[in-house]
């Protein structure tokens, strides 16, 4: 989840009430066959890295941004703002590509 | 070593259709109903694949709808976890069979629309009051909550009006909507002088898209593919040849893509006396185009050759006469120049259209 620049991240970051959601027609499961999460989209998919396994195993339509990044600091040992950070890029970067809802 | 295994599986379910679309993807030589693999056929067809890792099962044709059993193919998908894509022309749907698609675990719709002017949408695709019933359709699947894609497949007779085709997928709710120009193998080659576009109105098409995507993203997705014919670089046709999907006609030949059968010299399987992974991994058919090996110069060398895999090996068939040699969309080919041959020769008017009909084409006796 790094390498998304300073600049990139600030403006129009997600409010962390916001409640993410897989975008219509999303799926995201595990493949037995890889041994790999996957997400499937109309006409698409893709396999998403650790990290980002991590962060879409907590989006279920209920918890908000919030609560997701309380989530990951409470089992990960980077400071709670920079996983704050990560996992609004990354999720904003989702929504542009309609993967999920924010 | 063995393939990695195939992310998407596009079941060609009938050769039947009530469109008669000019750039119909389906081969020249179309399967007769008679020839279609049964329901049990198809059920082992879809159980092989989930075992295999494919992922994405697309339910196509012809016009898949024409299948009685088609809620029963997709109901099996759905159990076995495969995302279901309905690719269809919408003309034959009704309320009951999209609720009965729904309940079965249908994932997705894909609606073809030939243009956004209900005369001209009908003279393309062949059929009177076509484009009406595709409207009727596309409130439908909305209303059985299912996702819904709008495909257009644009050339010289409707890409004048990308920008309503936009707004008209917005008009009608959905997720995603595909500008795909026409690629020019199959029917499509056939039709070619009345379907390529020129460049300025290529480029007219492209900066409309660029700009709603702009303005839609977030709301709406827009898939836009290219035509060949004024690219610089060849396509990543199916992603390379046998690295990703797998095509299956109706009578059960599996194939690396859809116009595989065009390539003289190759045998292809059919699902009936082998399994989809002693195909996918050992095929002679399949292991032909695969990776780079096979590649000659330019490809061999070139810092491209895992991008996009040498090109189309059909449209290279089809233009060169050698389906080994380098797509002539490749500004690096030696036959590049006659991409902008065609061009040149498709006239001032758009010649009559060979609607894609079983004996139409010429040569298809």
């Amino acid at each position: 989840m790094s390498g998304v620049p300073a600049a990139a991240r600030a403006p129009g970051a997600p409010d962390e009430r916001a409640v993410p959601a897989f975008g219509v027609g999303v799926k995201f499961r595990f493949d037995q066959v890889r041994d790999r999460w996957v997400v499937l989209a109309p006409e698409r998919l893709f396999i998403p890295d650790a990290p980002a396994v991590e962060i879409l195993k907590l989006v279920d339509g209920q918890r908000s941004l919030g609560a997701i990044v309380d989530d990951l600091a409470g089992r990960f040992t980077a400071p709670r703002a920079q996983i704050a950070t990560d996992v609004a890029a990354m999720l904003s970067d989702l929504a542009d590509r309609g993967v999920v809802r924010l | 070593m063995s393939a990695a295994p195939p992310m998407g599986l596009l079941l060609e379910l009938t050769h039947r259709c009530p469109l008669q679309c000019p750039y119909c993807s389906n081969p020249l030589a179309l399967e007769r109903a008679g020839v279609e693999l049964g329901t049990d056929a198809w059920l082992q067809v879809l159980d092989q694949a989930a075992a295999l890792g494919v992922l994405q099962v697309h339910f196509s044709g012809g016009e898949p709808t024409a299948r009685k059993d088609l809620a029963v193919l997709v109901r099996r998908a759905a159990e076995l976890q495969l995302y279901g894509n309905l690719i269809t022309s919408g003309v034959l749907l009704d309320a009951t069979m999209l609720a009965g698609l729904a309940e079965a675990g249908l994932d997705h719709v894909q609606l073809s629309f030939q243009d956004v002017e209900p005369t001209n949408a009908d003279r393309i695709g062949g059929l009177a009051g076509g484009h009406a019933r595709k409207l009727v359709a596309a409130r439908l699947i909305r209303e059985a909550r299912l996702p819904l894609t709008l495909n257009f497949v644009i050339h010289r007779q409707n890409i004048a009006r990308v920008p309503q085709m936009i707004g008209l997928a917005e008009a009608l709710g959905a997720q995603r909507v595909e500008i795909a120009h026409v690629q020019y193998y199959g029917w499509g080659l056939v039709n070619r002088a009345a379907l390529l576009p020129s460049r300025g109105e290529l480029d007219g098409a492209t900066a409309v898209v660029e700009a709603a995507r702009e303005r839609l993203k977030g709301r709406m997705n827009i898939d836009y593919v290219t035509p060949d014919y004024h690219a610089a670089r060849p396509k990543s046709c199916m992603g390379g040849w046998a690295r990703r999907f797998m095509n299956i006609t109706p009578s059960g030949t599996a194939l690396p893509c859809h116009a595989a059968e065009t390539l003289p010299g190759l045998q292809f399987p059919s699902v009936t006396a082998m399994s989809l992974a002693e195909i996918w991994e050992s095929s002679p058919g399949f292991m032909r185009f695969r990776g780079t090996e096979w590649m000659a110069e330019p490809c061999r060398s070139c810092d491209r050759r895992e991008i996009d895999w040498g090109g189309c090996r059909c449209q290279a068939f089809a233009l060169t006469g050698d389906a080994a040699r380098t797509d002539p969309a490749c500004a690096l080919a030696p036959d590049h120049a006659m991409m902008a041959e065609a061009v040149a020769a498709r006239g001032e008017a758009p010649p009559d259209f060979v609607y894609r009909r079983i004996g139409a084409a010429i040569g298809n006796s």
